[in-house]
C-alpha cells in the first residue's frame, strides 16, 4: 500500500496518523508541503529516521526543490522520485491512500 | 493500468490541483489511461471557464482542458458541490434559473455516482487535497 501525505506535520496531523497506521514494509510518499518531514534538523528527525527504517519512504523531488530544500537535507534512506516515480509508486501498490 | 483522479482542492488555493495536473500528465505520458478526473468540494471551482490568471502564471482551469483535449479526459464535477459554489453548466442554469454559465470547456456536471463508478472501473484511486 503507498500512504501520501500531503500537509507539513508541523500544521497537521496526518503524517503522525500515517505513520501510526502504517503497515511495516508499506511504501510513504512525502508530496507539498509534507517534504519539510524528511529534513534533517527538526524535532521529528528521530520519529522519521525510525519510520524509514520502517517504512520506504519517499519525497517528491520537485516539491523539494520548489522549496528551496536540497537532497543533500533529507535524513538518509528517504529516496527521491518525479512525477513519474510516483505514478511507478501507485503503480507498484494495490491501494493509494491520501491521509487528511 | 487504469487510473481514477479526484481533486478536492480548488486552484491557488494550495497545491494539490497542481499536483494532480502533473500526476495526471505523468500517468498519461507513461502510456496509463485515466479513467475519469474527478472534481469534488472546492475542486469543483478549477471548473470555471471565467478565471483570468496573471499571464505569466499558469491558469489552473484552461490546463485542464487542455489535457482533456489532448487525451480525450472525462472531466467530471460533483452536481451538488458545483451548485453551492455557483459553477453552472446550460442545464443546471435553466433548473435554477441563472442568467449565464461558467463551466469550462471539456468538463461536464454529474453525481457522486460517477466517482464510484470510477473507482470500480480503474485499478488505482488517487486522491488529492483534502
Amino acid at each position: 500500500m503507498l500512504h501520501t501525505v500531503n500537509r507539513s506535520p508541523f500544521e497537521k496531523s496526518s503524517l503522525e496518523s500515517a505513520l501510526r497506521l502504517a503497515k511495516p514494509g508499506s511504501a510513504l510518499l512525502l508530496l507539498e508541503d509534507a517534504v519539510y518531514a524528511a529534513v534533517k534538523g527538526t524535532v521529528l528527525e528521530e520519529k522519521m529516521r525510525e519510520a524509514a527504517r520502517r517504512l520506504r519512504v519517499h519525497v517528491l523531488g520537485p516539491d523539494l526543490q520548489a522549496r528551496g530544500l536540497e537532497e543533500g537535507a533529507l535524513i538518509e534512506g528517504i529516496g527521491v522520485v518525479d512525477y513519474r516515480g510516483f505514478v511507478d509508486l501507485a503503480v507498484e501498490n494495490d491501494k493509494v491512500h491520501a491521509w487528511v | 493500468m487504469k487510473f481514477a483522479i479526484q481533486v478536492n482542492e480548488g486552484p491557488y488555493q494550495h497545491q494539490a490541483s497542481d499536483s494532480a495536473y502533473q500526476f495526471t500528465r505523468a500517468v498519461l505520458e507513461k502510456g496509463h489511461q485515466v479513467v475519469r478526473v474527478f472534481f469534488f468540494h472546492d475542486g469543483v471551482n478549477n471548473a470555471t471557464r471565467l478565471a483570468s490568471p496573471p499571464q505569466d502564471d499558469r491558469n489552473v482551469g484552461r490546463r485542464w482542458t487542455e489535457l482533456a483535449e489532448r487525451y480525450d479526459l472525462d472531466l467530471v464535477v460533483c452536481v451538488a458541490a458545483a451548485q453551492r459554489r455557483g459553477i453552472v453548466d446550460e442545464g443546471e442554469a435553466e433548473r435554477h434559473g441563472k442568467g449565464a454559465t461558467n463551466l469550462a470547456p471539456r468538463f461536464r456536471v454529474s453525481g457522486l455516482g460517477q466517482l464510484i463508478e470510477a473507482a470500480i472501473e480503474s485499478d488505482r484511486l488517487v486522491v488529492f487535497g483534502d
